[in-house]
């Protein structure tokens, strides 16, 4: 994400009066903050018409119905919204030119220049990329993928009808992938999630070729190899080689293009290379019932019980982190080390871009903030957003509603005490 | 003087519910529908078999049972002593005529001993009998398991026969086609991830008729709990997403309903043995849970789908326990009616009974909690014998009755203990019937219809909705 | 005879000892080895506290429902169950023999007329689950030959037992006969349906750490 055009001056600015703004519609729903902090918005009836209001204002249109209200990484407005029986996606208040049947599932690029979102029209289903919807619409689609680049688009789609309970058809293979619109040719008894390389071009899927063995097919090819399952493959930016989880012998490992790469664990998923595919990450379960991260098939020595998620890496790869949870309280790891805090909630941890510093959102006892590197944030409110670093990594974004106001403050990590 | 015998009605000779039961099933024995069992005619089962190679047969069931089963199986079957002492807790067996063939271990000896004795040499009839004994004579319903003095877990044994049949390619048509739906789309009916989302907006315009502010809040982050529904509420019985929404917003809960895969927690995957899906929809529903950082899942009034979230599915993942704690509708209900948080407007006029599921008595031991409930909203609980933790099946449990309408005669006949368990209630001038679990209500219903008991069946969710205090209501 | 004597009395009681003791090591280890390689769950989920509930609801009369149900089924197996291990440890004439070549302690022996009652419960138990197995069609079904082998290899050393004391039949021939079925039947426990006196504790403590630990609920 882009941070460098945004305001970075150290201080506390109040941006909006949530209880005013509450005050001037029937009710406000839960608010969503900008990327940049510099707005909050959210679901607004207003005399039984639905809107999106932005700080104190409202978009011009209403409708019957808004919701999937969400904010892309270059701080446009989205929103799904009913109107006259159709459906219409918005952007910052204007609807795309074009109805759909219905519309869903928002999907941005990397810097949110590309918008696309899953349609259904007349009972067909596919994807609008910026308005444009597919040239072919399908029986079904989904596991919709957008590039990061917003170039491609891609679904699991199903390429043929089924009859009711005709089992016989379905085992003969109705699935494949449409990439922009377009099918494989391949048809396999079921997709599950697509996966598109970085540049757009290629996709990868995990698919089902009976009812009992799966792959990963690329571009249309399953790789030769079959497992007792698979979770979603990615692609290796340095080579485009694609990578996914497998499950052979009852125990899960990776493999690269159909050949096992990692050693094996009672689970394996989630895996994610960093940005230049020097390394290689993923949640894994060493023993049954004990979580932790691997990163290039090394598993940490720290495991929790629970749950094990949102595994991130820094830019640069050389740091992981992910949370984890053992009696309901929440820990965030980073590089096998937990912080000291216990969260009744966590959100995905942050890295600076230099990778010398993670932020993550918590909550305490019904509060919410944000704590860097283990220090939490003098202020907690009653709701908080994502934090997000400076360029230079020594800043913290922290976008907080304290006592029914919201506040933008640009914080110096030396501040978390 | 008038003759007063002119005014006076002769006594009918109306039966007992119980003796219509026994008339109907003395009907039924003379029309050979009991015979007609083994004649039964399944797509699914037919033509799989009809492909079957004996290599196919061994190789498939010395896989499993020796490459997938372990020390676990090995105790069980070495350990049974042929007793029999697990026959009496079997409504298969006792609705049969105590037919030795449907007992517990009966079904056992039929499919799992065969194969060991056989080490997997099954002819293709002997495999459709294992599908059949498997898949429509037991609901793994464990009541056999608390009658076994070992403790022998016939539901496992008889899942493991499921698992060698799914492999097998044998599985019955209407629930192999509830597994496809459960591949292809992530819910049990073929829910297309609009369709989800519309019908919720649907029911929160239907409840804003009533409850004006009301909202279903659909992909709310960080609500306090996710509320997990099986895919036929949508489809089928959208009027429960309304009644849950109007009970837990009267409440005043923090809830939220995913947008996305993953708000369907019902698993017919796991009655099929097709553990690869089970693990895949489960990984879908608290994963989607995990992304609204949620405290916790409130799960609707279902009795399998509890046992998939709550210790097999899970456990298949690598969750030693739930990832995200799991509460069923009952626990949830009890939890809001103790606390003062719903109260009754006025009772349910008339005295209930209550038919526990299954996998929430055995399954969690609930039954007090759903009993508490009961009482606090009508003129209170009449017993049925034997109840709770010993319940006897509704036998549309454990994908019985998603075996579709091929077996549904079998089904409903092979549950007339069930049947008299019922009438006898009805007897006592009992109507109404709570029950917290969507089989339940499938398989009582068939039950009530069939033997014409005329009783009248609830959910939990049902009478709290109706005569729950609603403030927020407009007149 | 007195070479079959020295045989049963001699070389073969080590064997059945052996192959008693042995198999039961076997038994119990491959039954471990196995659970922990292949039977995770049963390891993770097993709670002591609940499977010792159980194991005390299922030992003692009458604790659990179906025992409750089966009122004359469970006065026999518990009898039975207690015949067959007061029997051969509290016999004086056991003890004496244990004491004299092997052990070289002893304890206190149990009346011989006790000893004798409950060596006929034993026998008249195994005429009872005979009855069960040829006359109670659930139970018919599910009986093999193999199950009435099984109830002749029990009954076989408390017959010859009761015989020997009496003194029906040839002392001597009774005595080493009685040895012998004693053995056949040592021998036999962990290789044989009987090892449910081994297995007993796994399967019923894996159920009840289920029911109990995981689900809430009791399993008697």
């Amino acid at each position: 994400m882009e941070t460098s055009g945004w305001n970075w001056e150290p201080g506390d600015r109040l941006v909006a009066d949530i209880g005013a703004i509450k005050d001037k519609y029937e009710w406000v729903e839960e608010p969503y903050a900008s990327p940049d902090g510099e707005t909050i918005a959210a679901v607004a009836n207003s005399e039984g018409e639905f809107t999106a209001c932005v700080n104190d204002e409202a978009w011009e249109n209403t409708f019957e119905r808004v919701w999937n209200l969400g904010f892309g990484p270059d701080g446009r407005l989205t929103a799904c919204a009913s109107d006259m029986g159709e459906w219409k996606f918005v952007v910052d208040g204007e609807p795309w030119e074009e109805s759909f049947g219905y519309v869903w599932d928002t999907h941005f690029s990397a810097d949110g220049s590309v918008i696309a979102a899953a349609i259904q029209n007349d009972g067909t289903y596919g994807m609008a990329v910026d308005g444009t919807p597919w040239e072919n619409l399908f029986e079904n689609a989904t596991a919709f993928a957008l590039s990061v680049d917003g170039a491609h688009s891609a679904a699991a789609i199903q390429a043929k009808e089924l009859g009711q309970a005709d089992i016989k058809r379905y085992q003969e293979g109705l699935y494949t992938v449409a990439v922009d619109g377009t099918p494989w040719e391949t048809l396999f008894t079921n997709v599950f999630g697509v996966t598109l390389s970085p540049d757009g071009s290629r996709a990868a899927a995990e698919v089902r070729t009976n009812l009992y063995d799966f792959t990963v097919a690329v571009d249309g090819t399953p790789w030769s190899a079959r497992f007792q399952g698979v979770w979603k493959p990615l692609f290796d930016p340095r080579d485009g080689s694609v990578v996914a989880p497998v499950r052979q012998g009852g125990k899960w490992s990776l493999a690269r293009d159909g050949h096992l790469i990692w050693s094996q664990y009672g689970q394996c998923w989630h895996a994610a290379f960093s940005a230049d595919g020097a390394r290689l990450a993923a949640i894994v379960s060493p023993q049954f019932g004990r979580w932790t991260v691997a990163v290039d098939d090394k598993p940490w020595g720290l495991t929790f019980g629970e749950m094990v998620t949102d595994l991130t890496l820094s830019a640069d790869g050389a740091r992981a982190a992910a949370l984890g949870k053992d009696g309901g309280k929440w820990a965030v790891m980073v590089d096998g080390k937990a912080w000291a805090g216990r969260y009744d909630m966590a959100w995905a941890p942050v890295f600076s871009p230099d990778g010398a510093h993670v932020a993550a959102k918590v909550e305490k006892g019904g509060k919410y903030t944000v704590a860097v590197d283990g220090k939490e944030f003098a202020h907690a409110g009653e709701a908080c957003f994502d934090p997000a670093f400076s360029p230079d990594g020594s800043l913290v974004l922290v976008k907080m509603i304290e006592n029914g106001k919201y506040h933008r403050r640009v914080v110096p990590v030396a501040d978390f005490k | 003087m008038a003759d007063i015998a002119e005014n006076t009605q002769a006594a009918t000779d109306a039966m007992s519910y119980i003796e219509r039961v026994a008339a109907k099933s003395a009907q039924d024995k003379a029309d050979g529908k009991y015979a007609q069992f083994a004649s039964i005619k399944d797509v699914g089962v037919d033509d799989g078999v009809a492909r079957l190679t004996p290599e196919r047969i061994e190789k498939t069931i010395n896989q499993v049972l020796r490459g997938e089963c372990g020390a676990r199986m090995r105790a069980y079957v070495q350990t049974c002593v042929h007793c029999g002492l697990c026959s009496d807790a079997c409504h298969h067996y006792l609705s049969n005529d105590k037919d030795p063939k449907y007992s517990p271990v009966g079904k056992v000896k039929r499919t799992i001993w065969k194969m060991l004795e056989k080490q997997g040499k099954l002819t293709p009839a002997e495999c459709r009998e294992a599908v059949v004994v498997s898949q429509t004579e037991c609901n793994l319903c464990r009541r056999c398991q608390q009658f076994c003095p070992f403790g022998i877990d016939v539901a496992y044994m008889i899942q493991t026969v499921r698992r060698i049949c799914h492999k097998l390619g044998i599985t019955p048509q209407y629930i192999q086609d509830t597994c496809h739906s459960h591949a292809s789309t992530l819910n049990q009916m073929w829910v297309k991830d609009d369709e989800w989302v519309d019908t919720l907006q649907w029911q929160e315009d239907e409840a804003r008729d009533e409850i004006p502010n009301i909202r279903i809040p659909v992909g709310k982050v960080g609500a306090d709990f996710m509320y997990s529904v099986i895919a036929p509420e949508p489809k089928f019985r959208t009027h429960l997403i309304y009644q849950a929404a109007v009970i837990f917003d009267q409440a005043g809960c923090d809830w939220t309903m995913p947008a996305t895969p993953g708000w369907d927690n019902s698993d017919m995957a796991m009655f099929t043995g097709d553990f690869e899906t089970m693990g895949r929809i489960k990984k879908a529903h608290y994963e989607a849970a995990q992304k609204l950082r949620v405290k916790k899942i409130v799960m609707g009034e279902c009795g399998h789908a509890f046992r998939s979230v709550y210790d097999v599915g899970n456990r298949w993942l690598g969750w030693k326990m739930p990832p995200v704690p799991m509460v069923h509708s009952i626990e949830f209900f009890y939890e809001l009616v103790k606390a003062g948080r719903i109260r009754p407007r006025e009772l349910f006029p008339e005295r209930v009974t209550f038919h526990d599921p299954c996998n929430t008595v055995r399954g969690r031991g609930l039954h007090e909690m759903g009993r508490y409930v009961a009482n606090a909203f009508t003129q209170g609980v009449v017993e049925m014998a034997p109840n709770k933790v010993f319940n006897i099946c509704c036998n549309a449990g454990g994908g019985v009755i998603n075996c579709g309408p091929p077996w549904k005669t079998k089904r409903v006949l092979s549950n007339r203990y069930k049947a008299e368990q019922l009438a006898r209630m009805k007897d006592q001038g009992i109507n109404t019937i709570i029950s917290p679990c969507h089989n339940c209500h499938g398989g009582l219903e068939d039950i009530i219809h069939y033997y014409g008991l005329e009783m009248h069946l609830m959910f939990l969710g049902d009478l709290l909705f109706k005569y729950m205090e609603k403030p927020g209501a407009v007149e | 005879m007195h070479a079959f004597y020295a045989l049963v009395s001699g070389p073969l009681v080590w064997a059945a000892f052996a192959l008693f003791l042995g198999g039961s090591i076997w038994k119990i280890a491959s039954l471990m080895a196995e659970t922990k390689a292949k039977d995770t769950y049963v390891v993770e989920y097993w709670s002591w506290s609940h499977a010792f509930a159980s194991f005390v609801h299922w030992l003692v009369p009458f604790m659990s429902t179906n025992s409750r149900r089966q009122p004359v089924m469970t006065v026999v197996t518990f009898l039975f169950h207690i015949g067959i291990v007061l029997v051969p440890l509290f016999t004086l004439g056991h003890l004496v023999l244990l004491e004299e070549s092997v052990l070289g302690v002893s304890w206190a022996a149990l009346p011989d007329s006790v000893v004798d009652a409950a060596a006929w419960i034993v026998v008249l138990g195994c005429v009872y689950f005979a009855w069960r197995r040829l006359t109670l069609p659930e139970v018919r079904f599910v009986t093999s030959a193999a199950d009435f082998v099984i109830l002749l290899v029990v009954a076989a050393p408390f017959v010859t037992g009761i015989m020997a004391y009496h003194g029906w039949g040839d002392n001597l021939l009774m005595t080493s006969l009685h040895m012998l079925c004693g053995e056949i039947m040592l021998a036999a426990i962990p290789f044989t349906r009987l090892s449910h006196m081994l297995t007993f504790w796994y399967t019923r403590g894996y159920t009840a750490s289920e029911f109990g630990a995981v689900r809430n609920v009791y399993d008697w």
